[in-house]
């Protein structure tokens, strides 16, 4: 159970990646990936990340791992700003913040051996004297790992080509768990897998964190996946977060329109309920990212929007059932 | 949904040949479209839910492919028979096909007009610019906005869910009899996959198309689909009506895929279920019931003999040894 120590705290990070039009030129224009976006993880608890493609989802977490250098804001991993932390510095906190990668396929290098590719993480801090592991104990590790996460111990001389979709996605997860991490961040870890593989998967990760005390940034953009894993969800909206509350509360009364929307648009594998639910269908597409509204990003397919909303932007604030929600619906602006 | 069947798929086997033996893609599918229908097909990644709809209109690439045996009777003539010249007045005319990647399927160089009036005039007897005024009518149905300017334009310039419009226009351009959707909505987002599986559902009702689903989500087909057939390994396991498959699923694939979806609308506090190991490879199949690695009623007669097709009272059928005798063959 979380036990209410903040391990990571976000703070009005915001990632733009600038376009160039020719080779000299400099950059008139950016990409508003994720345009200001706070939100806090507990030790122990999973934080899902939902939404659809290209609201930011993915570069915040890489954002977070400082994949990529944030344009603006603050990332705290056990106090440590890890945006200004020295090189140095931010070595030693990655050791408590890994990564799994969506596509199983290309996250793993072809040229090198299962147990190559789990020990790689731990001879790179070795390498760099944070941690001392002799041969024999990196190999011991190895093998402790793969059986953890479900592959046997015989397979570590392979490669990764020889292994199917969910067997990969598994070294993935062993590679994580190389360092004990405390914080781990999940991109998208079931979304190439079939629904038999990806059940699987998904009872992995919750076991792992059960005995291993994990704490998740879960990201999917499958709101059942979300439902399953998360302890509190976040919604994001083209580069923000829409609305952040615990994971039954938010899909038993959603409060924010795009979030309501989401969930009335996840088909339930159940021909009965179907028939019979209402859909809210957002009319058009997700707009870009290329440029900052005055007002609210999701004003122009906002079923219940007001003229407000298309001049000021709303904060995300904490609403009496708990639920933090950037909407005018609920308060009103400044 | 009408009681006449305008298409019946008996049998059906598509083998390729590879370097490490035979795959049986689909080996042995057999099923009735009826008038009006929407039949899902749902499976897992190589279960051959492609395989099977690309031989139905006879595409398969051969070699390395070849069609091993069955007949696809349409309207009572075999489409695997027919020569090629015959079929292409159906294919794209009378069953016309929409995939799952609407970039890939469109082409990039050519505006969609283009596409578009070509596949108008081939199968119908209209001149160009009555084709364009059916084209942009058909591009107005699927919901484009301002189609006499969209229409000029060119793929890229349409974002996913639009292309996908855009193909399901030209899919029911030439009011086909049979519309096969090869997984239209898994590359699009839950927004737009909700808007595209509305406009499907009302536009094939309005213009009478059945339709053959094939797609790996659960979700999709309990929305969208009259009856139902999984497929596991080249086969199909179970059919039934919709309805029926998820309240009383009989085979223990079924069974177990119905199970190990998270759902939206329940709280899963333990662990959810799984089907333990790995869809098999198909290459060189023993004859026995492929899943039975997998299954947690498995019986001896499992790893000998596939089992043969049980019919039960509702119409639902399914290929299982928990309700088969051992003497049957299959």
């Amino acid at each position: 159970m979380p036990d209410h120590k903040t391990l990571l705290d976000v703070r009005g990070l915001k990632m733009h990646f600038p376009i160039k039009s020719g080779l000299f030129s400099r950059a008139k224009n950016f990409i508003y990936a994720v345009d200001g976006v706070d939100f806090q993880v507990k030790k122990g608890e999973t934080l899902g990340l939902v939404g659809e493609s290209g609201c930011g989802k993915s570069t915040t977490a890489r954002a977070v791992a400082q994949l990529y250098k944030p344009t603006a804001g603050e990332v705290f991993l056990n106090d440590i700003d890890l945006t200004k932390a020295p090189k140095k510095e931010l070595l030693a906190a990655r050791k408590n913040m890994q990564m799994v990668f969506q596509d199983p396929y290309a996250s793993l290098n072809p040229r090198m051996t299962s147990g190559d590719i789990i020990a790689e993480p731990i001879r790179i801090f070795k390498k760099n004297g944070l941690i001392e592991m002799s041969k024999q104990d990196l190999d011991d590790r190895v093998e402790q790992l793969m059986e953890k996460v479900g592959l046997s111990r015989f397979f570590k001389n392979r490669y990764p080509h020889e292994f199917s979709g969910g067997q990969r996605q598994r070294i993935g997860i062993a590679r994580a768990l190389a360092l004990n991490p405390e914080l781990m961040l999940c991109d998208e870890p079931v979304s190439a897998l079939d629904v038999s593989i990806q059940s699987q998967i998904l009872n992995l990760f919750k076991d792992l964190q059960d005995e291993f005390g994990l704490t998740y940034l879960f990201i999917a953009h499958d709101l059942s996946v979300i439902k399953y894993i998360s302890t509190r969800v976040a919604v994001m909206y083209l580069g923000l977060i829409v609305e952040i509350a615990d994971a039954n509360d938010l899909y038993k009364k959603p409060m924010h329109p795009y979030t309501e929307a989401l969930l009335s648009a996840a088909p339930i594998p159940d021909p009965k309920i179907e028939a019979k639910r209402h859909r809210i269908i957002l009319t058009g597409d997700v707009p870009s990212p290329d440029k900052q509204r005055p007002g609210c990003n999701f004003y122009d397919r906002c079923p219940k929007r007001m003229d407000i909303c298309k001049s000021s932007r709303p904060k995300l604030k904490e609403t009496e059932s708990g639920h933090q929600v950037s909407c005018f619906l609920y308060h009103k602006p400044e | 949904m009408s009681d006449e069947v305008i298409l019946q798929v008996q049998d059906l086997k598509t083998y390729f040949v590879v370097d490490e033996g035979t795959v049986k893609a689909v080996d042995g599918v057999s099923f009735d479209l009826h008038t009006g229908e929407t039949l899902g097909i749902v499976g897992e990644s190589g279960s051959g839910k492609s395989v099977t709809n690309l031989s139905i209109i006879n595409l398969i690439p051969t070699p390395p492919g070849r069609i091993a045996g069955g007949k696809v009777l349409f309207h009572g003539k075999d489409l695997l028979q027919m020569p090629q010249s015959e079929i292409r007045e159906i294919r794209g005319n009378k069953i016309s096909m929409i995939f799952q990647d609407p970039m890939t399927s469109l082409n990039p160089f050519l505006r969609i007009s283009t596409q578009m009036i070509e596949t108008i005039v081939l199968h119908q007897k209209l001149s160009k610019e009555e084709a364009k005024a059916k084209a942009i009518e058909m591009l107005k149905l699927a919901g484009i906005p301002a189609p006499e300017k969209r229409i000029d334009q060119y793929p890229h310039q349409f974002s996913g869910g639009m292309r996908q419009r855009v193909m399901i226009a030209m899919g029911l351009s030439c009011n086909p009899e049979i519309l096969i959707a090869d997984e239209p909505t898994s590359a699009l987002d839950v927004t737009i996959q909700a808007q595209i599986l509305e406009l499907m559902q009302e536009l094939t009702r309005k213009l009478g198309t059945a339709v053959i689903l094939i797609t790996h989500s659960l979700g999709v087909v309990a929305g969208m689909c009259d009856t139902i057939c999984v497929m596991y390994a080249g086969r199909i396991v179970e059919r039934g009506r919709t309805e029926e498959i998820f309240e009383s699923p009989r085979h223990p694939y079924t069974m177990g895929l119905i199970r190990s979806v998270p759902r939206l609308d329940q709280e899963t506090k333990n662990r959810l279920y799984s089907i333990p190991g790995q869809p098999p490879n198909v290459i060189d199949l023993p004859d026995c019931c492929p899943f039975y690695p997998r299954c947690d009623k498995v019986k001896d007669i499992c790893k000998k003999k596939y089992p043969p097709v049980v019919q039960f009272e509702n119409g639902q059928s399914a290929s299982c040894w928990l309700y088969a005798k051992e003497g049957q063959n299959a």
